[in-house]
């Protein structure tokens, strides 16, 4: 049985990830989306057309690493807040990583935030980059945070440490 | 406590006033119920039982439980969930059955008999099954009629915070809210629609009786198209009736449609979708979530909900039960423990949290008293929910003229009870006006949509109740 049915979140090895020189490369998305479940905005979502899903809307969507340039149009488009967006060339030793944040209030530039795994154990301490909060982003603002590079793949939220 | 910012919604109250509780002066907003009210001022009993007088709050909000059955300007009896509050109302606890003590302003039963609602269509309900089916019909030429005991329309999309998954021509991506609205703005002039107008009853043939307004009119409809929806279920256990205790849908009309929190601190029983879903936006309107506790094994809500809910720190604990729930006049605590293998409880493993809210998300009973009335053929299919009417392919049951749609006819998601309600709104036209070739492709469509959101495997318990419900049919 897959753990995630279990506890609830994914490991590592449940999620396609991209490359080591995929990553070296730029910003790419990582889609956290395992099982079959009838939804498809992401593929339309894409303007470069990196992601598909090919015959049913139950399939899970495929994303081309190589066509993705990790504009993170898809995140704030996703129905359960499941992609985030991954650049391992944001500074030397530094990660940055974007993910959903559909809550109040929005972090502050320059904030020292808690980083967050998966499970929601903090490991770390990131720096908020930038939060993008378009209108065509329809209320689901992505938080851009910056980290250092191995925790990259491992953090998926934060918290915010002085409230 | 009235919430003033949501990071999804921006509640839009009314002029503030006051009215009385008991003689005490409590203030509302315009477009409150009593029940939100008296909520938002931390009074969360609303009626005692009959035979013990113990305290009760409401489980549902909807107008299914009546656990809020209170005297309001005299009259006992009043579903406080679904009556507005008003300036100056005078709403009083009542002890027992209720007594008259007023003469309601408008007779409920006229000397003369009022003239009956004709219409082609009558639907019950107005939510995503029911607004569907209103617009298909009035767009090929039927005048409808929409009965909606709730003050709004919108069903439970209106407190539908999230994006919905499906497929994007059917407005996957969207917020439930959103989707409400887009539907209400399809209704055409041919749609009519009655807020806070219950149907209590069906008379053959082709008869409802509804109430408006504190008095009872006649309806007289070619077709009928009942997409009442829902109730959820209660789980047994100590206190189990305890303000406090609610079920998921009600913590929702609470938080989202009113802006209102139902307290500080939850738990919430059953990790399905909507029980991940409700707790998700308990943290989104500011509450904190102890845990979800699971009876099963695994998780039944989508892998997606469940990650975003356990990256924010909650626990889904599967195997845990909830043991009983403890307070005096309303929740202060929940005892949760493990369950093993074969559902007994493992002792030992009691473990006693804080919680001033216990969310039930345990599976929802479709709301089938009018089927039952009219003497449609009923089933009992536990991958449907449990008792539902037979139906054929267009959602017409045993009795001629007489349509099912949404959750009154199985338990899914809102995605479905659109395609639903539109297929039994085609079928209806079709059958009252003629045939088309634009109705005919529109009910491929429809069809070929159901098929599909039902194709994978979460769709697999519907897809068994469907086949079932499709022999019971050959065999009839």
């Amino acid at each position: 049985m897959n753990s995630y049915l279990e506890k609830g979140y994914l490991n590592l090895d449940d999620i396609t990830i991209p490359s080591v020189d995929r990553r070296a490369k730029g910003p790419v998305a990582v889609i956290e989306c395992v099982q079959e479940i009838p939804c498809n905005p992401c593929q339309d979502a894409c303007p470069r057309g990196a992601i598909t899903i090919p015959g049913s809307i139950n399939n899970i969507p495929r994303i081309d690493f190589a066509t993705c340039n990790g504009c993170a149009i898809c995140v704030a488009n996703c129905p359960g807040l499941a992609i985030f967006v991954v650049d391992e060339t944001y500074a030397e030793d530094r990660a940055l990583v974007g993910m959903p944040y559909e809550f109040l209030p929005l972090p502050e530039k320059g904030e020292e935030v808690s980083l967050l795994d998966r499970s929601g154990a903090p490991i770390g301490v990131g720096i908020v980059e930038r939060v993008r909060n378009a209108k065509a982003q329809d209320r689901t603002p992505i938080v851009f945070l910056s980290m250092e590079r191995e925790l990259s793949m491992l953090v998926r939220f934060f918290r915010r440490i002085d409230l | 406590m009235r919430l003033e910012k949501h990071p999804i919604l921006s509640f839009q109250r009314g002029e503030s006033f006051t009215f009385t509780f008991d003689g005490k002066p409590m203030t509302a907003f315009g477009g409150e119920s009593i029940a939100a009210a008296l909520h938002a001022a931390g009074h969360k009993t609303l009626s005692h039982s009959l035979r013990h007088e113990r305290p009760r709050g409401f489980f549902c909000a909807i107008g299914k439980c009546s656990s809020c059955m209170m005297e309001v300007d005299g009259i006992p009896n009043v579903k406080t969930c679904l009556v507005l509050a008003e300036p100056d109302m005078e709403v009083r606890t009542q002890t027992g059955w209720g007594e008259l003590r007023a003469v309601p302003k408008k007779r409920l039963y006229p000397r003369r008999e009022l003239p009956a609602l004709k219409t082609d269509v009558a639907v019950v309900g107005a939510g995503p099954a029911g607004l569907s089916a209103a617009i298909y019909a009035s767009r090929h030429g039927a005048r409808v009629m929409v009965f909606e005991e709730n003050s709004q329309i919108g069903g439970q999309l209106i407190k539908q915070t999230h994006m919905f998954f499906g497929s994007r021509d059917h407005h996957a991506g969207v917020r439930g809210i959103d989707i409400g609205d887009k539907l209400i703005g399809q209704l055409g002039e041919a749609v009519q629609i009655f807020t806070s107008t219950p149907v209590v009853g069906y008379y053959a043939p082709g008869v409802l009786a509804v109430i408006k307004d504190n008095r009872l009119h006649k309806v007289e409809a070619e077709k009928i198209i009942v997409a009442a929806g829902a109730s959820e279920n209660m789980l047994a256990f100590p206190n189990n009736d305890l303000p406090g205790v609610y079920g998921a849908g009600a913590v929702q009309t609470l938080m989202n449609v009113y802006g209102i929190l139902p307290g500080r601190r939850m738990l919430m029983v059953g990790a399905g979708n909507i029980g991940v879903i409700v707790a998700y936006q308990a943290l989104q309107a500011g509450m904190e979530v102890a845990a979800v506790v699971e009876a099963l094994p695994t998780i039944g809500a989508y892998q997606v909900h469940a990650s975003k809910l356990r990256r924010c720190g909650v626990p889904i604990l599967t195997r845990h039960t909830i043991k009983r729930a403890f307070g005096d006049s309303s929740v202060v605590g929940a005892t949760i423990m493990k369950i093993d293998d074969k559902w007994r409880p493992v002792e030992g493993t009691e473990e006693d949290i804080k919680v001033d809210t216990i969310c039930l998300s345990v599976g929802l009973k479709p709301t089938t008293e009018i089927f039952y009335q009219a003497g449609c053929r009923m089933l009992t299919i536990p991958e449907l929910g449990g008792e539902v009417p037979y139906r054929n392919e267009y959602m017409e049951t045993s009795v001629p003229g007489i349509y099912v749609a949404g959750d009154a006819s199985s338990i899914e998601e809102a995605s479905s009870a659109m395609l639903e309600g539109r297929l039994a709104g085609l079928d209806a036209v079709e059958q009252l006006k003629g045939s088309s070739q634009e109705i005919h492709l529109q009910k491929g469509e429809v069809e070929e949509s159901l098929r599909e959101l039902r194709a994978g495997p979460f769709g697999e318990k519907i897809r068994a109740g469907e086949e079932k419900m499709k022999q019971e049919g050959s065999s009839a």
